[in-house]
């Protein structure tokens, strides 16, 4: 007897491309199309596939969208006053709803050496070679269907360049922010980053929601690292509680080349972020940062992959969640060393702090190694506060919730120090401190290396 | 009186309920250094535990008075809050919050307990520069996260260290002089003495060997041996039972049941 199987209907995305107005480059349309194409053949996933066992997206299928209409003349800048990192950024893009908007970004002083502009504009008035190079060759249409949809949307979009031997003092922040009504509204936010040779770098990404409301946002972020070149990246997601945010970031570093990852999330009701490395060149570098900090019944799914596809290439993988009330946590971490990458040297830990008995965190390492010279070590470890640090503290007269409250900061705390991108850390300490009733500008410790050896 | 303990019984829920403390009687009197001795298992480091408020020892009799007050009442950092400090025989690690910070934190929990204002950052380290020379603690050490890969002479040094800026009135050190050589060991007694000098602080040091207590001279000295005080006598005993071992005195305690209380 054969199965009937109940696929989630999507039909209402192609309803809503059609609505989005072509793009006036053919090269564009055409790829557009093949997004929308790929997605109706792929649908969403059910979690009947391994990928997907663990999050359902029945959630999101099941909300009727609209497309989000350009709202900036009612948003201020006092009102993006919180996510906006503007004087402390070489430049900030920030986008209203999908929507590009000038008035509120920032980029009339741009440093040397350095292009921004939107996908549309660039495609028409820059040459398109560069872009066209670069755009959807890195996160793979066909494998992820909310990489094919995001493609299928692809209109306003950010795209960075970095010229060769640039270096940047101070991050660029891309902001894309949503307002939601009455009405659950879809965005499908689109980076492309390519820094060129030699060049270093910082960009921060920030998704946040203004009000209160259903919405999803659909993100991919690719970015393409030059030889020897350095890019840090922070992802910072703090969208409001209802809201769905799906993410790709796909990472691709040449020979030499160094990628800093930072994956906050603290928002939504439900994120995916998929978060793929490909090492492309011998020597080039991975860290993969994560940190998820969620309550209630959040639901945070983190994947990664890390492709060791050439040799003596370091990567180090350290993802951290405090799950409070009835949260869950899924982490997979996969790495795949190919046989041709001798002299790997992976690290990969995840750690999961349940701060109640409700919580559930599902960790999985998945490890394929088909050459023989590598060092590839992998850990997790699930539970509550340490009992000897609480009683630690306590036997020093600091009280019982105020030693819960810094120890767990100081688990969270291990991330944040992490990250180079000063407006960035502060922002995410911040936040940590006004869960814990802590002061605002607490550092309790100096800031680690991004790849500093994880403690126990 | 600063420590009055009147036939304390405790045991360990999680190990089967197991009776460590068989009916302890100590007193310590302000200016007094009292020190424990005992082979392991005795329940030496129970003691001291029990003392601090550990919650994984159940007090199933007996009395702790500090001051007057029931100990047993109070929660940990209500203890410490009052002034009893333990030196951790095993001091936890505690990745990411720095020596600094944390130490200024306990000292503001005790100073906001008692309405005394808080200390900056600043004022703090001003506050225990003293301190940190007289434990040769330098700001490279207070910037590490708390006994974080230290040396096992590093994190007791950081304990006498901690017990010298927070002041307390009864100082309980367990096993202090465990994994130390003779340098570090020379460093902490001499913090340890320091602090002594008021006469108005109480020290019990908790030991297996005598070696310590040639640098922490004790004023009493009682064995326990399978939870209770089988003898006391003056810092001669010491030396008595390095020379015999606690066999004998395991032997003579089965023999006859001797239960000395401590000091006077």
């Amino acid at each position: 007897m054969a199965r009937v199987v109940d696929k989630l209907d999507v039909s209402q995305f192609a309803r809503l491309a059609s609505l989005t107005p072509a793009s006036r480059v053919a090269w564009m349309d055409r790829l557009r199309q093949r997004g929308m194409e790929s997605f109706a053949r792929q649908g969403f996933p059910s979690t009947r596939q391994e990928e997907w066992r663990l999050t359902s997206v029945a959630p999101i299928a099941k909300t009727l969208f609209t497309p989000g209409r350009y709202t900036g003349d009612e948003v201020t800048r006092k009102i993006i006053a919180p996510y906006s990192i503007a004087t402390e950024a070489a430049a900030e893009l920030v986008f209203i709803n999908g929507y590009f908007s000038p008035e509120l970004s920032s980029i009339e002083s741009l440093p040397e050496g350095v292009l921004l502009n939107t996908l549309e504009s660039e495609a028409i008035d820059e040459s398109e070679t560069l872009l066209q190079r670069h755009l959807s060759r890195y996160a793979d249409i066909d494998k992820n269907p909310f990489v094919a949809l995001n493609t299928g949307f692809l209109r306003d979009g950010a795209v960075i360049y970095i010229d060769r031997n640039v270096e940047l003092e101070l991050p660029i922040h891309v902001l894309f922010l949503s307002t939601p009504g009455e009405d659950p509204i879809v965005t499908n936010p689109r980076l492309l980053v390519v820094a060129g040779e030699n060049s270093q770098s910082a960009v921060a990404t920030t998704y946040a929601g203004i009000g209160e409301g259903v919405y999803f946002t659909n993100g991919v972020t690719e970015i393409t690292v030059a030889p020897g070149a350095r890019v840090e990246h922070c992802k910072i997601q703090q969208e409001l509680r209802e809201a769905f945010h799906i993410a790709t970031i796909q990472y691709n570093v040449e020979r030499g080349g160094t990628i800093i990852s930072h994956n906050a999330t603290l928002g939504a009701a439900l994120t995916r972020n998929d978060v793929n490395v490909n090492l492309a060149g011998e020597g080039a570098e991975a860290t993969l940062n994560g940190l998820t900090i969620v309550e209630g019944r959040q639901h945070v799914d983190n994947r990664l992959f890390l492709d060791h596809a050439s040799p003596n290439c370091p990567s180090h993988e350290l993802y951290k969640y405090v799950l409070s009330e009835n949260a869950s946590g899924v982490f997979k971490g996969k790495i795949l060393v190919r046989q041709a990458a001798q002299k790997t040297n992976a690290k990969q830990t995840s750690q999961t702090l349940l701060l109640s008995d409700d919580a559930v965190m599902n960790s999985q390492p998945a490890l394929e190694i088909y050459a023989d010279d590598v060092k590839c070590t992998h850990g997790s470890t699930t539970g509550p506060l340490d009992d000897q640090q609480i009683f630690y503290l306590r036997s020093r007269g600091v009280p019982l919730d105020a030693a819960k409250h810094l120890l767990t900061y100081a688990f969270a705390a291990d991330i944040t120090s992490r990250i180079k991108i000063e407006p960035c850390r502060r922002r995410l300490e911040e936040y940590m401190a006004a869960q814990h009733g802590l002061p605002k500008d607490l550092r309790i410790q100096k800031a680690i290396a991004h790849d500093e050896p994880v403690r126990k | 009186m600063l420590l009055e303990i009147k036939n304390l019984h405790a045991r360990i829920p999680a190990a089967d309920n197991r009776e460590v403390l068989r009916g302890v009687d100590l007193t310590i009197h302000k200016g007094e250094t009292h020190a424990i001795m005992g082979p392991n298992g005795s329940g030496k480091s129970t003691l001291a535990n029990v003392i601090a408020g550990r919650e994984t020892y159940e007090v199933t009799e007996g009395q702790i008075l500090f001051e007057g007050k029931n100990l047993l009442e109070m929660s940990a950092e209500e203890r410490a809050r009052e002034g009893v400090f333990l030196a951790f025989q095993y001091p936890v690690e505690i990745p990411g919050v720095s020596t600094s910070y944390f130490l200024r934190a306990a000292m503001n929990s005790i100073r906001k307990s008692r309405n005394e204002p808080e200390l900056d950052a600043g004022e703090f380290l001003k506050y225990v520069r003293e301190k940190m020379k007289l434990l040769d603690i330098d700001s490279a050490f207070m910037n590490r996260a708390v006994n974080e890969g230290f040396s096992g002479g590093e994190k007791k040094r950081n304990e006498i260290f901690q017990m010298a800026v927070l002041d307390p009135k009864l100082s309980v050190l367990d096993e202090t002089d465990s994994g130390l050589d003779i340098d570090a060991l020379k460093v902490v007694a001499n913090g340890v003495n320091k602090l002594r000098e008021d006469k108005s602080r109480g020290c019990l040091v908790v030991t297996h060997y005598q070696r310590l207590l040639d640098y922490i001279v004790p004023d009493y000295v009682h064995v326990l041996i399978d939870g209770r005080i089988v003898k006391s006598g003056g810092k001669e005993l010491a030396k008595e039972l390095e020379l015999t071992g606690y066999a004998k005195i395991e032997e003579q305690a089965s023999d006859q049941w001797l239960v000395a209380s401590g000091g006077k």
